[in-house]
């Protein structure tokens, strides 16, 4: 579902006189249908940038990253950006730490349009939303506010019932159980599962040691990808 | 979106601007697809409103071309188009939504008439139909329908950026421009707008150019995005990674220098 094969990422600092900022290189792994694969390695090694170059908002250096859409299998090392778009909106769906807002819209609007980019109708899409909302502890008297006024903690079990409410093929998680308290977590666990026995392909990074032995099927060790610079 | 999600609605091709010996715009390539909104950033003298006013044809081009797919199919340049039929094309296809109201609204006409006004352009007659048409569209962007017959220099600066949109829709245009549509306005009002934009944009599938020197605005609105820098494109690509993982220098400068809120 998910391939990636050599791929590697330098940022190049511009405004620091040019300094080349190797991330990773040598980045091969894929992920399966139905299992969770978790990155793993200290906070720095890179983690994050696998999971941004996979979702498209990070460029990918070199190499290929492969994933399969309904038009066939997309490189995201070298789609344009409508076949990425595409994709995001058929194919991958991705849960950071930060809810971006959206100013004034509903809380509920803001899952149900998510899920109703799945195509089910107006009425399924809100009470999709409305459900994982009532799981995430999303007390209904705020769902018709916009989130911006609301706890860190709030927003981001927003963002995941966001995440959730398109049920997607790929599912990439940066740390989504970051600050919630064990009672959510365990809800996030229980999420991941389904999405894993519905045959998703699941990608995450996890802070807590106990979400990871949760839901991890394996995990991969990103320090075997560090870029070091090499000498000028 | 249509299903001819593959033939750009509009491609430009080389369009170059010079002013005398001064450059406005050099070498501009794009497509603009059905639905796709592309933000064109960078600071004041950039050549991005040179960019805008080449493909709105409201400058002339000192050379390139660009190519417009019609309602009918047909692709044409739009320089060979007759003045006739350009002009229809700005009043029924295109919508063009200025950083200054004053150049997109007849201030001495009532909000009613300037959306009206536009109606009558492409042949509605019955002046019952007009007015519940003008008032539709006058309630979607959230004006009043007590201010109808109210002239817009009556009007708050948000207000009137809403009226342009309302007597550009009016039409249901395919294609919308826009200048810095939020520029000037505070900063509340600027989310009212924004979001209204955003929901226009998805809900009628609108093709946009959207002029902007705010990388907040190209984030919230965009699916792409064109840097410019003395008249050329610096960078261009998917909105988010040019904003997350900027390339080139100057992009790399502008984003930098955003203020964290």
């Amino acid at each position: 579902m998910i391939e990636l094969e050599d791929v590697a990422k330098t940022f190049v600092m511009h405004l620091r006189g040019g300094t080349r900022l190797p991330v990773v290189r040598n980045v091969t792994f894929a992920v399966s249908p139905g299992e969770c694969v978790v990155l793993g390695g200290p906070s720095g090694a890179g983690k994050s940038s696998i999971l941004k170059m996979i979702f498209g908002n990070y460029r990918v250096d070199a190499g290929h990253i492969r994933i399969r859409g309904p038009q066939g299998i997309v490189d995201m090392a070298e789609a344009e950006a409508r076949a990425i778009l595409a994709l995001r909106r058929t194919t991958i769906g991705y849960v950071s730490q930060f809810l971006r807002t959206i100013p004034r819209v509903a809380t509920i609007d803001i899952v149900a349009a998510a899920a109703c980019e799945d195509g089910i109708g107006n009425a399924a899409a809100r009470e999709r939303a409305a459900e994982l909302l009532t799981r995430l502890n999303i007390p209904s008297r705020l769902w018709a506010l916009p989130p911006a006024t609301f706890s860190g903690g709030e927003q981001q079990r927003v963002n995941i019932a966001r995440g959730f409410a398109a049920e997607r093929p790929v599912l990439l998680l940066d740390e989504p159980t970051a600050s919630l308290d064990a009672a959510n977590r365990a809800v996030v666990v229980e999420l991941i599962e389904a999405r894993k026995r519905a045959g998703a392909a699941v990608l995450g990074i996890f802070h807590d040691g106990d979400v990871r032995e949760l839901v991890a099927s394996r995990t991969v060790d990103v320090t075997a990808f560090a870029a070091r610079e090499e000498a000028a | 979106m249509t299903s001819d999600g593959d033939q750009p609605l509009l491609r430009a091709e080389g369009l170059t601007k010079l002013y005398g010996t001064r450059v406005g715009c050099r070498d501009v390539s794009l497509d603009i697809h059905e639905g796709e909104v592309i933000a064109v950033v960078g600071e004041s003298g950039s050549g991005k409103s040179t960019l805008l006013g080449l493909l709105s044809t409201q400058l002339g081009l000192t050379s390139g071309r660009i190519l417009y797919r019609l309602r009918d199919g047909a692709v044409r340049d739009l320089m060979e188009l007759g003045e006739a039929e350009r002009r229809f094309l700005l009043r029924t296809d295109w919508g063009f939504v200025h950083q200054d109201a004053r150049l997109g609204l007849r201030m001495n006409v009532s909000a009613g008439g300037n959306v009206g006004e536009r109606l009558m352009a492409v042949g509605w007659r019955n002046y019952g139909d007009i007015r519940r048409e003008a008032s539709a569209w006058l309630e979607q962007v959230e004006i009043g329908l007590d201010r109808i017959d109210d002239r817009p220099d009556s009007f708050s600066g948000g207000m009137r950026q809403r009226l342009q949109i309302a007597k550009n829709m009016v039409t249901r245009p395919r294609l919308i421009f826009m200048d810095e549509p939020t520029g000037g306005l505070d900063v509340s009002v600027q989310a009212r707008l924004l979001d209204l934009i955003r929901e226009f944009v998805s809900g009628y599938g609108l093709a946009a150019v959207i002029v902007t020197h705010d990388l907040a605005v190209a984030r919230l609105l965009s699916h792409r995005t064109i840097v410019m820098r003395h008249g050329t494109v610096v960078e261009t690509g998917l909105t988010d990674q040019v904003l997350d993982d900027p390339q080139a220098p100057y992009t790399q400068l502008l984003v930098s220098s955003v203020l964290q809120g």
